[in-house]
């Protein structure tokens, strides 16, 4: 074990990992983030709590992480490159595991176009990749990434992204080598609703052997509605949402799109389970979070291993 | 008048590291005016290249490099030195570097830092194609500018929002990174696109700040 983390325990265990979404609110309302919390807790081994999605100003992710984790649960601490340079990042880095978070996810981030400041200046010091090589150099060699040496390192569960949608198609197993290379000990994946594509990238990712160096967690959320299933087809960048997922949800009455998105939602992490090399699933129900014992406990993924936490 | 300055010579030499033949193209233009890449820059880098056991296969001065009609009208007497070559550097700024990239389906690389466009822009009117960073990455990416034309400056590839060759930001913008792919699969390099980049020094750009030295 290097690190506290429960997700990390889980993972090396072999045992199949839960992991949760949490997103802080647009304001210093600390009860939001303790009755999401609530929600999840006990049905997810860590949860990711995010850092300025969609480039839309919201309590810091650190500061979320701590109230989370108030309240029982291993937040996975969200990090992008975005806001922050080298300098920025390496202090948060520090100040989250001073504060006893165990993971964090090193991210790129959105770009601040789509957020509700599109005339902010972007960052971009550092690309995720770098990221995860800092946080590595940090933990594992005691080293700034200026080659400085530090007294007491970060005990961080690194974790990282990859979208199997985005194209050049060919080169994301590549760049999950990267990853991979640079000291990522886990991944977690754009949501999947196209399961055949997601199929195919995890053949690359074999094919490199990549499954047995990282831990792989396919993302998975359920839908609420069919105007959500176009709006993530059309709108959100790097989303893969084939017609037949929108067609499945018109074929019910609309009081029951909901129950068939839950469903929809227990049909893919049954299928991506049974694919070589995944090791998890990471369930992003954002402002749905009060369904998540429902998605699990129908894929029967409950109840969890108890947390350490 | 774009300002550059030779790269140092191993960071040069890294980048050719596995070719054996380089054909040398240099400007007439701003790098001639700069000392960067003019008649006398070429002649010395092809010495330089010749001691370290690399065979030249010619060397050439455009007159106006960023002018894509000008160099493609020169490059045609140009083809079998092309052809013959493994790898083409080029000593002059970031817009030259890209025109010659654009022309010629071989590995292109850059000689020279691109300082600063001095208050103006050279022949690219419609398109950024250097920021001026001052710690230029064209070698890495096959001719293609990440800094100038990836919305995210990113190194090591794309980001999760390139989908069908554009970028996430405005579907009318390509995606550079999908272009740096097709470019090396195109050259057959893609295993260069697998190392891993270094976080970059800015403290070189003029973003940073005014320049923190003079130019000469």
């Amino acid at each position: 074990m290097k690190t506290k983390s429960n997700l990390e325990r889980v993972l090396e265990a072999r045992q199949f990992a839960v992991t949760g979404e949490l997103g802080p609110p647009q304001s210093a309302d600390r009860e939001v983030i303790r009755r999401k919390a609530r929600l999840l807790k006990g049905y997810v081994d860590a949860c990711n709590v995010t850092d300025g999605q969609t480039a839309v100003v919201r309590m810091a992710s650190w500061a979320a992480c701590l109230i989370a984790g108030e309240e029982g649960l291993d937040p996975i601490a969200q990090m992008t490159c975005r806001d922050r340079n080298r300098i920025a990042l390496q202090m948060d880095i520090l100040g989250i595991a001073a504060l006893g978070i165990n993971n964090v996810l090193c991210l790129t981030g959105d770009h601040q176009k789509f957020g509700n400041h599109p005339t902010a200046k972007g960052v971009y010091d550092l690309d995720s990749i770098q990221l995860v090589q800092v946080v590595k150099g940090m933990r594992d060699e005691k080293k700034l990434q200026c080659g400085e040496v530090m007294a007491v390192e970060p005990h961080l569960f690194i974790g990282a992204a990859e979208n199997p949608f985005a194209d050049p198609v060919q080169f994301r197993a590549a760049r999950l080598a990267k990853k991979v290379a640079t000291g990522a000990d886990f991944i977690q994946t754009q949501i999947v609703y196209n399961v055949e594509r997601f199929a195919e990238w995890m053949k690359m990712v074999r094919d490199r052997g990549l499954h047995e160096r990282v831990k792989i967690l396919a993302g998975v959320a359920p839908i609420k509605s069919v105007g959500a299933a176009r709006y993530m087809k059309t709108k959100v960048p790097g989303m893969d949402v084939p017609d037949s997922v929108i067609a499945r949800l018109q074929g019910v009455p609309k009081e029951q799109v909901p129950k068939e998105g839950i469903r929809l939602c227990v049909d893919i992490i049954n299928q991506v389970r049974e694919i070589d090399g995944v090791a998890g699933v990471h369930v992003m129900a954002i402002e749905w979070e009060e369904v998540v014992p429902e998605v699990l406990e129908a894929a029967r993924l409950l109840p969890r291993p108890k947390s350490v936490i | 008048m774009l300002i550059s300055e030779r790269k140092p010579i191993g960071e040069i030499l890294s980048y050719v590291e596995s070719d054996q033949s380089i054909l040398l193209i240099g400007c007439n233009g701003c790098a001639q005016g700069w000392g960067s890449g003019g008649e006398r820059q070429v002649a010395e880098m092809k010495n330089t290249l010749q001691e370290k056991g690399k065979t030249v296969t010619g060397s050439l001065v455009v007159d106006m490099l960023c002018d894509s009609t000008l160099t493609k009208l020169k490059l045609r007497s140009y083809k079998k030195e092309i052809a013959g070559t493994d790898a083409i550097l080029v000593l002059t700024d970031g817009a030259g570097v890209q025109t010659v990239a654009e022309l010629v389906s071989k590995a292109v690389y850059p000689g020279c830092n691109t300082l600063s466009s001095g208050g103006a822009h050279a022949e690219w009117k419609e398109s950024e194609r250097c920021l001026e960073c001052g710690d230029c990455m064209l070698g890495f990416t096959g001719g293609l500018c990440p800094i100038a034309r990836c919305s995210k400056h990113l190194l090591n590839g794309p980001c999760g929002g390139s989908q069908a060759g554009k970028c996430e930001v405005d579907a009318s913008i390509p995606c550079v990174w999908q272009l740096i792919y097709e470019r090396f699969a195109q050259l057959g390099q893609l295993d260069r696109l697998e190392k891993l980049v270094q976080p970059k020094n800015w403290s070189v750009s003029l973003l940073s700040g005014p320049p923190v030295r003079r130019f000469r």
